[in-house]
């Protein structure tokens, strides 16, 4: 699939504001993070900013995106539309919950319910995202369980690793916080490498020969692409990716993405004093760069069927 | 409606595509072309058409294909359009209803009007059915020539798909597939008509017809021919023809 | 029926009925040389939509992917807009506009001054010409020898091969019975004339279960849906079907009825070595050929009702000299062992069984799966037959065969088996499409020699015929070509078509004489028209270094479009395209019959042309007018076809009664084929959809060569000159009496050095011998592969290119390999390789494929182009990877031992070999870029070419007005 960068930046920005909004949502009602305002306002503040920054780059790949609010109506059966839908929603228990925590300060008691409504509806919305690429059958690579692992424990992650890192600029130790994000860093990078482990080699649900029931003749393939430079569906459907590079991706994929900010977060844990705030915006940085690593690569490794018609053997 | 239809459709229209007879000639493909781009979906933008990079929105595209080896194996033309699915994910994922499947006929159709141009579409069809329009910002597609098979401009033989009425190899077939006496279903049942990617569970409409197998010699014992019974030479066997 | 939009199902229902168009108009297409009917819609004034004309006799509704795009074609910004002159140096393309009155004044001036001086100063010569009865007349009237359209470089092997020997051929004056045959068998065709009723007939064979081969190199198109598919070596056909003749022989399975009644296997050939009419019938006193007949023991007419002849056994002839039946010695050669399929599996690359059981599969078809039809009908000699009997095996043959040097042996060796297994004009096998069949071959004879070319007079017949001995030739006393392309010489003596792809060299080298004036139309001879396309603009460009003067003085182009030969030309006359204008599909050229019916067609304008261009033809009446050519002006100095081509079409009468169109002809308009004038012809046409057929009685559809309704029907409208039987030639007695010239026979003898070519070559009975191109190669084995182009369905020539449509299908060719060989030489599947000829290399990207021969590599054929030309983009894909194979074939063949350069052509009729091409790869180095190579420079459209746009919304008015 062709990794086309607003998406990339939608999945990743607005799965980091889920995560974090997830995390305030949940733990500012149980007080486990802090309620000084330095940290509450720019937490919130960089959340929702992601969230909508986020969703209005996902509007750059629309080719209407005057006419974005009609993806609300298919919410019956369409997981893009479920996904507008909660993410709407998501943002009213937000706002008010953002409002009692800035405002009145109280994040728990009422307003607290409206944060864990708030969570709820973060880890929904990453959820019906996940499930846009999960349910694609014509694509198998992302036709797997673990894509809804990797979306939401890298939304969680990515969030935790934000918000630790804002907690830490406020000189806010919250050692119990921070091993949760170690965890989830943990958990995430498991589940992808067991995506990556899966789609090591292609599944070969679909071969060239079962996309032109040709398969019974002997090994099908292409002779010639019904037209000589790229059409629509092989600039957007049929990516290649050189084993090298993707090699090396994977490799700044694991590290940044992975590695470093977990490492950064055991260290942190351990406490290494005046520098705490510092490894902790290096292991956000980091996890960005990882994460954007990863999409990327989520994208254009992933075969679509379609690919069987332009010389794809199986995907 | 984004939802696929609640009852099975009353007509099941479709085609089907017979491998054995299609020589590759892209008459199907551009004849679409010429219908559809002052059709439903006028018109069929052509990026860069006389540059490099040309690229244009095409509904039907004929590929080709060798299967097996050497000279026992053989070379396939392989039209490829929307097969208009009985489950159609491309209808289930629009987020906006744009994307339908009809009741009344199974015919799958985008509104352009409602299309905010996601591609999610196009991204859940396994068969490359759906292209995007940049310049339109919407998807286009194959309408098995909706504003054909029903028109009441066109004389009633003129109401098949312009795929259809202009393939030259007799090669594709129009008609309703829940008729059980239908060109298309008695070819299907005849010629071993199949889906493709069945594994996808698209359930096609559409069905292609295999090409028939290869036939080198074995018929009638043919292997070589005897010689002549020739008492008069190598030309004796005419003498005997002619005075018999 | 539709469903109501609500917010939750909010699809508006579809427009199921809109408005299609304001008006339709029929035409005939001319996307390629099909010549298919098609309906047009025009809806405020643009073309809603192009379809087939379902009522059309050549393709019965179906249009190919051509057709359709003819939209495109009237679309493109490559088309000419005004009359140009040149004002740079030949080839740089600069031009300036000029008005029709300049260019026209201006080409008559130059054309008046030769016809005082020399006629065949001036070479006409058009390319893809449907309108050669007029081109042809024109030359004629003009008075000049030196005239002929592309035939020579496409397919006159087949043309001629046909003509002289079954008066009638395949590709466009015969057909497979599609219908009835249950044998079909495929030779060297790819997308061709024809396509769309070859594509139709395909899908019927194997309706019904028939069985079709095919014979080609390459297994695409056509060949890919063959039941059985024959991957032989290029140049090999001949020998193949002279194998296959080989076993029929040896079997006794020929249909010897057959051979009796319709051809002259029975006639004796006069054995007299060293005399002067050894190879010859022997005739009676009134020219008769003569047989034994086995009754009365004794010569006899041959062609007499009632004889019962020999068709073996060596006689006596009345004047002591001995004589053998045709078929004897025909017989006697194919039965030799060099035949045999053991011996020539290796060199046509189909196993001994495989040839085996092929000919024991055609006799089975043809002799126990006869066709019987209950349908009486009566021969020539007034013998009426209860049923009609077929052969069901067909045949069919194009390019493939036609573009080697051997091409005209080997349709010989085609129609010979035809002929062993009486499949000709009968049920199942291959027919007729009237007007043919004609006398083998036909008339007339090519005019243009010395008394028949006067300064400032017509010649006294067409410039191109039919040679039927050595008198016929257009030759000087001492051998010398008369014609610039040397067409009806020595060289090339049965040059049916002319030689085009000569006429640049020798124009150039002033072999025989310089010429003024090149006019030519619609033939891309500096680009995918021409061998050795690089020398070829060299030629064009050349300057005699002591005048200072271009070698070829002047030179007069007309096209529709920016077409690479355009920048080359000193004036240039803008043509319209073919919605654009009055053509006619004529009995008199290639008219559009079938078999079971003669037809002919009109062009109607569906469109006025929004530029200032002119019909072509149009422009050639009016030239002539101006030139004074009797034909085109009247004798009070008038012109005479003032309402130009469509005025021609109806008014002119090649000989009393017959004009360019058959049909609705005399003044009430009921007359077929010959009657008078109906001025209201040309709207008869149109109001039958612009095509006439007269369709042929049950009767009158088989055995049309020798069935006495059909004969006199043909007769009565003019098709044959006379109501006689049409005899197939077996044995060629026109090869023979050019052989005996060759043996120092008769007045007119070959100079000394092509004596011994002509003996070769004129043999009366077919042939095989391996391509000139591999007998002249001294260092054949550096040149492993054959190489050859093929057509693409999609794509006619070199017009395509500027079509937005086609073009995203074939932006560019590559070189297809046999998977297998390009392993073994490291070559992968896009990589650059080099195609290095005896002539030169060229640059292509390799594509790799099981379905072709081991030996053999392919290309599509013209669509790489020269960059800038058909107004693309310079960077375009058709310029940077598309390449020509045309650079690395030389039009001569290596230097003979007397250091002369024959063509690389057809020794008997000059087709211009193509497909004998040889070559070596050898894989790019890294550091040679992503590029074709030869690239000639970019050329620049003249400002007056239109620009091109940057996105194409065709059809986007269309819903506007919907809207």
């Amino acid at each position: 699939m062709n990794p086309a960068p607003s998406i990339i930046f939608f999945t990743t920005v607005s799965g980091m504001g889920y995560g974090m909004l997830a995390w305030l949502g949940l733990f500012g009602p149980l007080q486990l993070l802090s309620d000084r305002p330095g940290f509450v306002a720019p937490a919130m503040f960089v959340a929702l900013l992601f969230i909508a920054a986020g969703l209005v780059s996902s509007t750059f790949h629309l080719g209407h995106p005057e006419r974005a609010w009609r993806a609300l109506t298919q919410w019956r059966s369409s997981w893009l539309s479920r996904e507008g839908v909660a993410a709407v929603v998501t943002f009213v228990p937000a706002l008010i919950f953002a409002f009692g925590w800035l405002f009145i300060g109280e994040a728990s008691e009422v307003w607290g319910l409206f944060g864990l409504l708030a969570s709820v509806g973060a880890v929904v919305t990453v959820y019906c995202t996940a499930m846009i690429y999960r349910s694609l059958r014509a694509i198998p690579n992302w036709h797997r369980g673990m894509v809804v692992a990797n979306y939401l424990l890298l939304a969680a992650a990515s969030g935790g690793v934000w918000l630790n890192a804002m907690l830490l600029l406020n000189r806010i130790e919250r050692p119990f916080f921070t091993a949760v994000v170690l965890a989830l860093v943990l958990l995430a990078w498991l589940s992808k490498i067991l995506y990556w482990r899966d789609t090591a080699e292609p599944a070969g649900v679909s071969t060239a020969g079962s996309a032109t029931g040709l398969g019974r003749l002997g090994r099908v393939a292409l002779l010639e692409t019904p037209n000589w430079e790229a059409n629509y569906l092989q600039k957007e459907m049929v990516f290649h990716v050189g084993r090298k590079h993707a090699d090396k991706l994977r490799l700044i994929a694991h590290f940044a993405g992975f590695v470093a900010p977990a490492v950064a977060c055991a260290v942190i844990w351990t406490d290494v004093g005046w520098m705490n705030p510092v490894l902790a915006i290096l292991a956000a940085s980091s996890i960005t760069l990882g994460l954007v690593t990863e999409r990327w690569l989520f994208f254009a490794e992933a075969k679509h069927a379609v690919g069987l018609y332009y010389g794809v053997d199986q995907v | 409606m984004t939802d696929l239809p609640e009852r099975a459709p009353e007509k099941r229209l479709g085609l089907v595509i017979d491998l054995d007879t299609c020589v590759g000639c892209h008459a199907c493909a551009v004849n679409c072309k010429e219908w559809n781009t002052g059709g439903y979906h006028a018109p069929l933008t052509d990026e860069q058409p006389y540059a490099a990079g040309t690229d244009g929105i095409w509904f039907n595209r004929v590929h080709a294909f060798e299967a097996g080896e050497g000279a026992a194996g053989r070379t396939v033309y392989f039209p490829r359009s929307c097969l208009h699915c009985d489950d159609a994910p491309c209808v289930t994922v629009c987020p906006t209803g744009a994307s339908y499947k009809r009741a009344e006929d199974g015919i799958v159709l985008v509104d352009e009007d409602l299309c905010i141009g996601c591609k999610l579409c196009s991204w859940a069809c396994p068969y490359g059915a759906r292209e995007y329009d940049a310049s339109a910002g919407v998807i286009k597609k194959c309408t098995l020539c909706i504003d054909r098979i029903y028109n009441e401009n066109l004389e009633e033989v003129e109401r098949v798909p312009a795929c259809v009425s202009t393939c030259p190899a007799n090669a594709r077939h129009y008609g309703d597939f829940n008729d059980p006496d239908s060109d298309v279903s008695r070819l299907t049942r005849e010629r071993g008509g199949y889906d493709l990617m069945p594994e996808m569970g698209c359930a096609p409409t559409n069905k292609y017809l295999p090409p028939r197998p290869a036939r080198k010699g074995g018929e009638g014992g043919d292997e070589v021919l005897a010689d002549a019974e020739s008492p008069g030479g190598v030309l004796g066997w005419i003498d005997r023809l002619l005075s018999a | 029926m539709a469903s109501t939009a609500s917010w939750a199902h909010p699809a508006a229902p579809a427009e199921t009925s809109p408005h299609v168009s304001d008006e339709v108009k029929y035409t005939t297409c001319y996307m390629c040389a099909c010549r298919c009917g098609i309906k047009v819609h025009l809806k405020g004034g643009q073309i809603r939509y192009i379809e087939g004309n379902r009522d059309h006799p050549v393709n019965k509704g179906v249009l190919c992917a051509k057709g359709s795009a003819g939209i495109m074609h009237q679309n493109s910004p490559a088309k000419l807009t005004k009359p140009l002159k040149r004002v740079g140096p030949r080839g740089s393309g600069e031009f300036k506009e000029i008005e029709w009155e300049e260019a026209l004044t201006t080409a008559s001036e130059w054309l008046g001054e030769i016809r005082k001086d020399d006629p065949r100063k001036l070479a006409f010569f058009t390319g893809r010409d449907q309108s050669q009865a007029l081109t042809g007349w024109w030359a004629s009237q003009f008075g000049t020898p030196n005239y002929a359209a592309h035939g020579g470089f496409c397919s006159v092997n087949i043309a001629a091969g046909g003509l002289y020997t079954i008066g009638g051929s395949f590709w466009e004056f015969g057909e497979p019975d599609w219908e009835q045959s249950k044998y079909f068998i495929m030779f060297g065709v790819a997308e061709d004339h024809d396509s769309n009723p070859i594509k139709t007939g395909l899908a019927t064979l194997k309706a019904r279960g028939a069985k079709f081969i095919s014979v080609n190199p390459v297994r695409t198109g056509y060949s890919a849906i063959a039941d059985e598919w024959l991957p032989i070596r290029p140049g090999r056909d001949g020998l193949f079907a002279l194998s296959l003749a080989h076993e029929l022989l040896r079997a006794g399975k020929v249909d010897v009825d057959y051979l009796i009644r319709y051809t002259n296997a029975p006639w004796l050939v006069i054995r007299d070595e060293g005399g002067a009419e050894d190879g010859l019938f022997a005739r009676d006193g009134d020219g008769n050929p003569l047989c034994w007949d086995r009754n009365a023991d004794a010569e006899a007419n041959a062609r007499a009702p009632g004889v019962a002849p020999a068709l073996k056994g060596e006689v006596t002839l009345a004047d002591g000299r001995r004589a053998v039946p045709a078929f004897q010695l025909m017989a006697e050669r194919y039965l030799d062992a060099k035949y045999a399929p053991e011996k020539v599996a290796r060199e046509i690359g189909i196993d001994a069984a495989t040839i085996q059981r092929i000919a024991a599969e055609m006799a089975r078809v043809a002799f126990e799966e006869q066709i019987e039809i209950d349908q009486p009908w009566t021969d020539w000699t007034g013998h009426r037959h209860e049923k009609m009997i077929g052969r069901p095996v067909s045949m069919h043959a194009m390019r493939g065969v036609s573009a080697h040097s051997n091409g005209f042996h080997t349709t010989r060796a085609l129609h010979l088996l035809q002929m062993l297994l009486g499949s000709i004009d009968v049920p199942g096998g291959f027919r007729y499409k009237p007007p043919y069949p004609k006398p083998a071959p036909p008339g007339p004879k090519p005019a243009g020699k010395p008394d028949q070319v006067t300064a400032g007079s017509p010649m006294g017949g067409p410039p191109l015929g039919f040679t039927f001995g050595p008198e016929d030739l257009l030759v000087e006393a001492d051998g010398t070509p008369r014609r610039i392309d040397h067409a009806f010489s020595w060289e090339a003596p049965i040059s049916a078509h002319g030689i085009m792809h000569r006429v640049i060299t020798n124009a150039w080298k002033g072999d025989p004489y310089k010429i003024d004036t090149l006019f030519m139309f619609m033939a891309n001879m500096a680009w995918n028209s021409a061998m050795n396309t690089t020398g070829t603009a060299e030629m064009l460009t050349d300057k005699d270094p002591d005048t200072g003067e271009y070698k070829i003085p002047r030179i007069l182009y007309v096209d529709a479009f920016y077409s690479e030969m355009v920048a080359y030309a000193d004036i240039i006359l803008p043509d319209t395209t073919y919605l654009e204008r009055w053509d006619c599909i004529s009995m008199l050229d290639r008219p559009i019959s079938g078999a079971d019916g003669a037809a002919d067609a009109i062009r109607q304008p569906v469109l006025r042309p929004d530029r200032d261009v002119r019909p072509f033809q149009d422009v050639l009446l009016d030239l002539g007018f101006r030139l004074g050519l009797p034909g085109m002006t009247t004798e009070e100095g008038k012109a005479r076809y003032p309402g130009g081509y469509s005025d021609y079409i109806v008014n002119h009468e090649r000989t009393p009664g017959v004009g360019s169109l058959a049909g609705f002809r005399g003044v009430d308009g009921k007359s077929e084929g010959k009657g008078e004038v109906n001025p209201d012809q040309l709207q008869a046409y149109i109001d039958n959809q612009c095509f006439w057929r007269h369709e042929l009685a049950p009767d009158e559809r088989y055995y049309k060569h020798a069935n006495k309704a059909y004969l006199e029907k043909a007769a009565r409208l003019g098709f044959i000159p006379a109501p006689e039987p049409i005899v197939l030639q077996l044995y060629s007695e026109v090869l023979a009496g050019f052989r005996q010239a060759a043996r120092g026979h008769g007045p007119v003898q070959p100079p000394d050095r092509h004596r011994e070519r002509v003996e070769r070559y004129f043999d009366p009975l077919p042939i095989w011998y391996p391509p000139l191109e591999e007998q002249a190669s001294e260092d054949l084995e550096q040149y492993p592969f054959h190489a050859i182009t093929q057509r693409p369905a999609a794509m006619y020539h070199s017009w395509g290119s500027q079509n937005a449509w086609l073009r995203q299908i074939h932006a560019a060719n590559a070189i297809y390999l046999p998977r297998g060989r390009a392993g073994a030489m490291g070559i992968g599947e896009g990589d650059w390789v080099w195609l290095i000829s005896r002539h030169g290399r060229v640059k292509a990207r390799a594509k790799l494929m099981e379905g072709v021969n081991a030996d053999t590599v392919w290309t599509w054929n013209a669509i790489g182009k020269r960059a800038g030309a058909w107004n693309l983009d310079p960077n375009a894909p058709e310029a940077r990877e598309g390449f020509l194979l045309n650079h690395i074939i030389d039009e001569l063949l290596p230097a003979d031992e007397s250091g002369h350069r024959y063509g690389l052509a057809d020794p008997v009729t000059g087709q211009a070999a193509w497909y004998d091409l040889r070559i070596r790869i050898v894989k790019a180095g890294e550091g040679e870029g992503d590029e074709t190579s030869p690239k000639p420079a970019p050329l620049t459209p003249p400002p007056s070419v239109g620009g091109r746009v940057g996105r194409l919304d065709y059809g986007a008015d269309f819903r506007r007005r919907r809207n």
